[in-house]
């Protein structure tokens, strides 16, 4: 018996109506693309949860840790001018 | 200062900083430092979990072709399919943390990684899976609410998932046995049947009692389990007496008893004989179950090689 082979893992998307984003669901092993999406249907939508899926070969993520959370999400917080609430509106001006 | 100790220095500094995030309840994902012991606590707790919803496959679907209606059918085909698909979700979960599909399935033929005792029980008969479904589904939802707030991510992500699964499985078995404790006398004779041989194995899910638990204090620790064994058959014992009840059935235990002091049941003698007799190879169908599993897999092997075959062949195109 030749070796046994569980396929590669894809990280499954998936659109719960039109317009809405796409949000990890997990993962599934298939052989290609067509498969994975066949197989992220079964596996992440038995109950109608969503209108479309994205697959992705797991390997071709790249992710960031825990631990580097400060170098690249610390520099936000002083930029406060971002956020609409920073800046001072004339009285009486509406719709802004 | 010489490079060990550095390195010493460093893990233990990894450790603190792990061991701080989870007392603060902050959840672990795949690509965080963890000590080796957390994730192979893991590893073997979320595959024998996955093993478990792929095995249990097979005591239902021993009544698929004999289901009494189509509607039945139907009901029991959809409730297998999802705990395939529960078994998915947690291998999935499970390769996360390093190990492979193949190596998991490896494990669970060679004996090496078990799957819950339960499965090794016989479904003789249609109130079989009336009690399946109500007694065996309703611990296992006991124990996966508890799992959600396990520690580990993509764990608790799994958990949460089957959680919202789990309760058409538990309402479609209690929805039989109610059938057929109000039929025919032998029809309600059959549900009390299995009552009977179902409950205690079903009490015996939750595992040993808390003293005599091996690993529990880590696990606690690190919060990959948030209750322990004795409080989680607990909640489920208090919840399942009033449901026999409601149906008209007995649970077959003389020394249950509502305890007003505590505001709880109590309830008799775990036979834990029986239980290690049945972990240990000799319950009804532990053979059976495992060489089911290697002949599926290896009839399959052909499917999986053309599957392969069929990538090589289009993939530049
Ligand atoms: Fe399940
Ligand atoms: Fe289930």
């Amino acid at each position: 018996m030749s070796k046994d082979t569980q396929f590669d893992s894809w990280e499954v998307f998936m659109q719960s109506r039109p317009g809405a984003n796409f949000i990890h669901q997990g993962s599934v092993h298939a052989s290609d693309k067509k498969m994975a999406i066949q197989n992220a249907r079964d596996t992440y939508s038995r109950r109608g949860e969503g209108t479309s899926i994205w697959v992705v070969p797991s390997n071709a993520i790249a992710a960031s840790t825990t631990e580097d959370a400060d170098m690249l999400f610390d520099p936000a917080n002083d930029k406060i001018f971002r956020l609409p609430t920073f800046y001072t509106m004339p009285e009486g001006a509406k719709h802004i | 200062m010489n490079d060990t100790t550095t390195i010493n220095a460093k893990e233990e500094a990894l450790l603190a900083r792990f061991e701080e995030k989870v007392q603060n309840g902050d959840a672990i994902e795949p690509r965080d430092w963890m000590p080796e012991k957390y994730r192979k606590h893991l590893i073997r707790q979320i595959s024998q979990h996955a093993h478990s919803e792929v095995i249990g496959m097979q005591p239902e679907g021993n009544w698929v072709t004999r289901a009494p209606s189509l509607r039945a059918k139907q009901i029991l085909l959809a409730k297998i399919q999802d705990e395939g698909g529960h078994g998915l979700y947690l291998y999935s979960a499970c390769e996360t943390l390093g190990i492979s599909r193949e190596e998991m399935i490896e494990q669970l033929q060679s004996g090496k990684a078990k799957y819950s005792n339960i499965f090794n029980y016989q479904t003789l008969n249609w109130a079989d899976i009336g009690a399946v479904g109500w007694l065996v589904d309703g611990a296992a939802i006991v124990n996966q609410v508890s799992l959600q707030r396990t520690s580990y991510a993509p764990y608790s992500r799994a958990m949460v998932r089957i959680c919202k699964e789990e309760s058409f499985h538990q309402r479609q078995g209690y929805e039989i046995m109610a059938e057929m404790a109000k039929g025919t006398p032998e029809q309600s004779e059959m549900a009390q049947d299995a009552l009977n041989r179902w409950w205690w194995p079903s009490l015996m899910m939750f595992g040993p009692h808390d003293g005599d638990s091996p690993r529990s204090a880590d696990a606690f620790r690190w919060k990959i389990k948030r209750q322990t064994n004795d409080e989680l058959r607990q909640k489920f014992i208090d919840k399942t007496v009033q449901q026999a009840e409601v149906i008209g059935l007995t649970i077959p235990d003389p020394d249950l008893k509502w305890n007003e002091e505590k505001q709880c049941y109590d309830y008799g003698k775990i036979n834990w004989e029986e239980f290690n007799q049945v972990i240990n190879g000799n319950g009804p169908c532990n053979k059976q179950r495992i060489d089911h599993h290697k002949r599926v897999h290896t009839e399959g092997a052909w499917v999986r090689e053309a599957a392969e075959a069929y990538r090589l062949k289009t993939q530049n195109n």
